[in-house]
């Protein structure tokens, strides 16, 4: 986790053409090459996944195994068509990919895609939440880090940022379930929010299944105050873990700028001092913070299986758990595939983002 | 040219060894705040080795250790009296689990990491030597593993492994490979890197010339130069491989308690607990995994500013502590400069 924060890896591999030649290849090109580079990362990984999967056996024995007589089962693999060789399979499940048909769930029988579309906007909602208290701590304490570097402040944020990332998500959030649901009774103890409005905003025409969203559109505030409660512990877990990252990064980057001409420059001039460190040293300090964000996607969607489960929050990563205990293969390639279509495309934004800030990353 | 680390500085060659030794040297190299954390580090890591090292004459019970001469353990029992910390919700006494905890971790790291950096490292040397076709489909699959969330491998990864069920050397082999594919691209990567650099050297050409075969080229010139930031990757991965663990454990993909104690599987047990406002059993194990983490991220940390000249902190010359340490200090920072650009 720490070692990401100096190494942004697209610079190091000399893997994009465009950048090493110095003329020619402009922007256009370097984001269709870039762009290009998204499908070889998803098909790597549902190619292990697959392949890494089967090696346990089929998905037939692994969910009914034992439940079922051996004939049975037998009869069910080969009407499954999983005793055909691998490979078949393989190239059957990456044609069924590209037109979209993710298949069934073998444990609860629910088409992928309808599951996906389902828990993917609880855990949406979950990573926003979570990445704005990221934000919203991470970023400003670390300006004062770096603006008080190697004074007390400095010290004890260091400190935090080290806590933070250093505390899994769920011992975090068991602490904050105890503090502020058990004990002080302040704040639900788990799921997304009470069943009486959870049956309101699932009832919806058209619910986008981000929770505060639904409430919003409906002006149903009883139901939002009550989805914000259980928003507020398990977002407050998942994003102190990335604003450790963030404190920390926006720390060194900021350091960086701060001992430049055009700061002491801008104080010459008579700039504020809070202005010097929130433009003037922030914003050319951007270009590796965005790069490190975008890479904190991974660490993001890795935290939320552990919050969702930590806090019952049913979405992606709390399913995930459940149909990998249920060994529910086709399932758990469907949220894998999703997965790393989110980080593929996560990537692509943000090497675009850098490219755009600054035109030097392209050369 | 960017790898995650800088160079590990050269201490003043005419220093006595032992002032030469990389935390001895960092520590000598380091004032005020960056000592306080490098010292902050150090004394938890030492403890954290400690803890496991002495775990037998530590601990009043076995891990798994049910019953004393009195009888059975009662279930969660509040801390105090004939268990310290209490006892979980199966009757197992925390304090005895966590200090047992120590030893998983510490073997769960040192195969973990071992591993990682043996094939990461062969796997770096050959793909950056050789280059070509066999450089670019390694360098695409790592850089998709690299990129996807971390405990998810690890998690596919156990269960391909063991399937469920683990035994001592079983559970801890199979979180230890778990998270050995997660750290190999890390490790391939560095040394990819450096190797690319590396094999462009004159000293490579000459021993070509020399008619050295290409195997002891990379083996001999290229592999020791190119391994001087493992140390510092070490350190920050051993607190990411312990973070890991406790995932694994946490979704119940790690070792099962009677083959071993485990803090994250602790704390799932505990996770129960917790709307019952039942704490112990929670957050001893929890407290154990973050002041481990801690103390290794600590260290590391602090070994890694002090080796960039840009986050180390300046010895003040006014001070009167000039001398040889920061004019050591100085030199490493150039030959960091020059060696990293």
């Amino acid at each position: 986790m720490t070692t990401l924060i100096e190494a942004p890896p697209t610079d190091a591999d000399g893997l994009l053409p465009s950048k090493k030649k110095s003329s020619g290849g402009g922007l256009g090109q370097y984001i269709l090459i870039r762009f290009l580079l998204i499908f070889p990362t998803i098909f790597i990984l549902v190619t292990l996944v697959f392949f890494l999967m089967r090696i346990t056996g089929d998905p037939i024995t692994a969910a009914m195994g034992g439940r079922l007589p051996p004939e049975q089962l037998a009869e069910r693999i080969t009407a499954a068509g999983y005793d055909r060789p691998i490979l078949v399979q393989y190239f059957e499940y990456l044609g069924q990919l590209a037109t979209g048909n993710f298949g069934t769930t073998l444990s609860d029988n629910r088409q992928v895609t309808e599951m996906l579309a389902t828990y993917g906007s609880a855990t949406l909602e979950l990573t926003i939440n979570a990445l704005l208290v990221a934000r919203l701590v991470g970023i400003p304490l670390g300006m004062v880090a770096a603006y008080r570097r190697d004074h007390a402040p400095d010290a004890v944020l260091r400190v935090f940022a080290i806590v933070c990332y250093g505390t899994p998500v769920f011992f975090a959030g068991m602490l904050l379930k105890l503090t502020f649901a058990v004990w002080l009774g302040w704040l639900p103890v788990a799921g997304r929010a009470k069943t009486s409005s959870e049956l309101e905003l699932t009832s919806l025409q058209s619910p986008t299944g981000i929770y505060w969203l639904d409430a919003i559109r409906s002006g149903n505030m009883a139901a939002l105050g009550d989805v914000m409660a259980h928003a507020v512990l398990p977002a407050v877990a998942l994003g102190l873990l990335t604003a450790g990252i963030f404190l920390r990064l926006v720390r060194t980057n900021v350091i960086g700028t701060l001992g430049r001409d055009y700061v002491e420059a801008g104080r010459s001039r008579g700039v504020s001092e809070f202005r010097l460190v929130t433009k003037h040293a922030y914003k050319p300090a951007l270009i590796p913070i965005i790069t490190v964000m975008g890479l904190q996607i991974a660490v993001m969607l890795g935290g939320a299986v552990l919050t969702e489960t930590t806090f019952e929050w049913k979405g992606l990563g709390f399913q995930l758990a459940t149909y990998l205990t249920a060994r529910d293969f086709v399932a758990v390639q469907g949220i894998v595939v999703l997965l790393a279509v989110i980080v593929a495309v996560t990537n692509f934004i943000v090497d675009i983002v850098a490219a755009l800030i600054d035109p030097r990353v392209r050369y | 040219m960017s790898t995650p680390t800088t160079v590990e500085p050269a201490a003043d060659p005419r220093a006595p060894l032992f002032r030469r030794l990389p935390v001895i040297s960092h520590f000598n190299k380091s004032v005020g705040l960056q000592r306080g954390m490098l010292v902050a580090g150090l004394i938890l890591t030492t403890a954290f080795v400690l803890t496991a090292i002495f775990a037998p004459l530590l601990a009043p019970y076995g891990y798994a250790q049910l019953s004393d001469a009195d009888g059975s353990f009662p279930a969660q029992q509040a801390p105090g009296g004939k268990h310290l910390l209490g006892t979980t919700v199966g009757g197992y006494d925390v304090l005895s689990r966590v200090i047992w905890g120590t030893q998983t971790a510490i073997m769960v790291i040192v195969v973990a990491v071992l591993m990682s950096i043996f094939i990461g490292v062969i796997l770096g040397l050959v793909s950056g030597y050789i280059g070509g076709w066999l450089d670019r489909i390694l360098v695409v699959v790592a850089d998709a593993i690299y990129a996807f969330p971390s405990l998810l491998v690890a998690i596919v990864m156990a269960i391909v492994i063991s399937g469920g069920q683990s035994s001592l050397l079983g559970g801890i082999m199979a979180a230890a490979i778990s998270i050995t594919v997660v750290f190999i691209p890390q490790y391939f990567r560095v040394i990819r890197a450096e190797t690319i650099r590396l094999k462009a050297e004159p000293f490579v050409e000459a021993a070509k010339v020399v008619g050295a075969s290409d195997i002891r080229i990379m083996s001999r010139h290229i592999y020791k130069n190119a391994t001087r930031t493992l140390p510092l990757i070490f350190t920050l991965n051993a607190s990411e491989a312990i973070l890991t663990m406790a995932g694994l454990g946490f979704l119940g993909f790690g070792i099962e308690p009677s083959s071993a104690a485990e803090w994250g599987f602790d704390l799932k047990q505990a996770l129960a607990d917790t709307t019952s406002g039942i704490w112990w059993t929670g957050v001893f194990p929890g407290l154990a995994i973050v002041l481990t983490v801690v103390g290794l991220t600590l260290m590391g940390e602090s070994i890694n500013d002090l080796n960039d000249p840009r986050l180390r902190g300046r010895k003040k010359a006014a001070s009167g502590k000039g001398g040889p340490d920061s004019n050591a200090a100085a030199k490493a920072g150039i030959q960091a400069e020059v060696s990293s650009s």
